[in-house]
């Protein structure tokens, strides 16, 4: 039988659709456990791929002959040989080009929905990652928030679209990815924003994104506004878009909150949190759609792929949102918390500008699940 | 630096799963206990020999990074613990360390080399005949090694050459929890300077 290769894009498809699919993992155990490829009904097998150096008979039975299946591993060749050994055997299988690197880096443009006067919000599932940036569109030009490290992405969505790059933003200085909003900046002559409090380090020039700033993009004039609302770190900043979306950043996701201890200054952020939480998001409008710069688990994707949900809609059903008590709230953010994500702390580094590694030690550092959250 | 081992393997600038596919296949032209050195570029193959090297039973001794180049030792294996052993006077790890004495560790070098009992003498069990003249007949010595087994034949070989206060160390490294001595950078420069002796390269 023959061996199909898929995309990172063709199981994206597969992710957003619901579709079932089979997948057998041939990575190390320890790596399968800590991160794999999520879907709504996908099943997994994980035999690390030198258990079959000697051959794939005794795996037969358990891989189904009436489902689609894909063979994942590191970036590829394992994937492959066992790929080919089961067509060998008679099975018909795929396997995941460029294996879970790719599928970390792979970014699928969800349009989330129309802005006044013809323009568009568009969302960037990271799916192998979690991580979530946004572009607004509107006549001819283009904001973008919290973009990831693979600027091709985004700066030929812009071409695709025809639209001028003219702000990027970082609502924070994040610790989980590398940021591509520098570069991103740097190659378009767009202007750059940070937050200046979360910048104290940042040996490059930038443009401070502080309470009330505000741009228009596009001559219909969509507010992109900013409010400060720290927690997650001192500086992060949420933003208004065409008052009808609020981007969070990693203040608050769909089904958790923000940790404060990335920076290692949990105890003194709690309280901002809280604030933020508890107060400047309950006198904004319960009818903003939440876009956060994140999602943990599969299950927070909507029917068409977005990450999205009513404020409203949180104050009801989000968790950290509904602790009464400060205390326990302050035990909740502090205290057992999930582990930090791989090299959180290089990876502020890099978004520093203090240090430059490669594209190698970039995925490397990127490796693994998010974890910006508290459950 | 090198490592004395038995074997070497350049499976540099191969991606996976060649470097693994390689060393299953040169591990095969091993007898038990001797030790192949790999060397490889792909970061990857680090946790996957590891891995790899449990699932069949060899033993992982340890992995360093040289200059990007990641040379990884293992010790081909049967299951040490199985063999009777002969040798009598035996003494549980502790308890053999709070005596006076010699701590003697007839494991590999490179075993060694990437983790002992502070202050204990190296002589792998193959140079034991060689070098007996380095150790004092009246002074007690207890052999150790990772299981029993090979410390069960130095502690016979050492009393055949008229040594007397020989225990061998039960069980062994394997059971030891106290403080690891890997090699200094000052010994492993030691090692660099020493001729190597000759190694077979497998292919």
């Amino acid at each position: 039988m023959s061996v199909l290769k898929w995309s990172a894009a063709q199981v994206a498809k597969k992710v957003i659709n619901n579709e079932e699919l089979f997948i057998l993992d041939v990575r190390n155990t320890d790596a399968f456990e800590d991160w794999k490829i999520d879907g709504h009904k996908f099943e997994y097998l994980n035999i690390p791929y030198f258990e079959l150096l000697d051959g794939v008979e005794d795996i037969l039975p358990k891989i189904p002959a009436d489902k689609d299946v894909l063979v994942v591993c590191a970036k590829e060749g394992s994937s492959l040989m066992v790929a080919e050994m089961l067509s060998e055997a008679g099975r018909t299988v795929a396997y995941l080009e460029g294996g879970m690197k790719t599928w970390s880096e792979y970014l699928e443009p969800i349009k989330v929905g129309d802005l006044t006067g013809g323009g568009e919000l568009y969302q960037f599932v990271r799916l192998g990652k979690g991580c979530l940036s946004y572009m607004v569109i509107s006549e001819g030009e283009a904001a973008i928030i919290d973009a990831v490290r693979f600027t091709d992405a985004f700066t030929s969505f812009a071409e695709e679209k025809n639209v001028k790059i003219k702000y990027v933003f970082d609502t924070h200085l994040h610790a989980d990815h590398i940021s591509g909003g520098r570069h991103i900046a740097a190659t378009t002559g767009a202007t750059y924003y940070l937050p200046p409090k979360d910048a104290e380090e940042v040996v490059f020039d930038y443009t401070p994104l502080l309470d009330g700033t505000a741009v228009q993009v596009g001559a219909s004039k969509i507010d992109v506004g900013a409010i400060y609302s720290p927690g997650h770190t001192i500086g992060s900043t949420s933003f208004v878009v065409d008052s009808k979306y609020l981007l969070t950043g990693d203040i608050l996701f769909i089904d958790s909150i923000g940790r404060p201890d990335l920076a290692g200054l949990a105890e003194d952020w709690v309280g901002d949190l809280r604030e933020t939480l508890y107060k400047r998001y309950r006198e904004l409008s319960e009818d903003l759609i939440v876009l956060p710069a994140h999602f943990m688990i599969i299950d927070e994707l909507n029917e068409d792929g977005t990450v999205a949900k009513h404020l409203g809609q949180l104050f009801a059903e989000n968790h950290g949102l509904n602790i009464k008590d400060e205390a326990e709230f302050r035990s909740v953010v502090t205290e057992h918390l999930p582990p930090q994500p791989n090299a959180y702390q290089e990876i502020r580094r890099v978004n520093m500008g203090k240090i430059t590694p490669t594209q190698d030690e970039q995925t490397e550092m990127e490796i693994g699940p998010n974890r910006c959250a508290v459950r | 630096m090198s490592i004395k081992v038995d074997f070497q393997l350049d499976a540099k600038g191969l991606s996976c799963p060649m470097p693994i596919v390689k060393t299953k296949k040169a591990m095969a032209d091993l007898v038990d206990g001797q030790i192949l050195e790999v060397s490889a570029t792909d970061k990857g193959s680090k946790a996957d020999i590891a891995a790899w090297a449990e699932s069949v039973g060899h033993q992982y001794i340890g992995t360093m990074e040289e200059e990007s180049v990641l040379k990884h030792y293992i010790r081909k294996c049967s299951d040490d613990t199985m063999d009777e052993k002969i040798f009598e006077r035996t003494i549980g790890l502790e308890e053999a360390m709070e005596r006076e004495g010699l701590i003697l560790d007839v494991r590999e070098e490179a075993e060694f080399a990437f983790g002992h009992i502070k202050g204990a003498k190296s002589i792998p069990m193959g140079e034991l005949d060689a070098r007996l003249s380095e150790l004092d007949k009246k002074q007690e010595v207890y052999v150790v090694c990772r299981t029993g087994k090979r410390s069960d034949l130095a502690a016979q070989k050492l009393t055949a050459h008229g040594f007397t206060k020989v225990f061998n160390v039960l069980p062994g490294m394997t059971s030891w929890t106290g403080d690891l001595t890997a090699f200094s950078s000052v010994e492993m420069e030691e090692l660099s300077l020493r001729t190597p002796r000759p190694v077979a390269t497998t292919e």
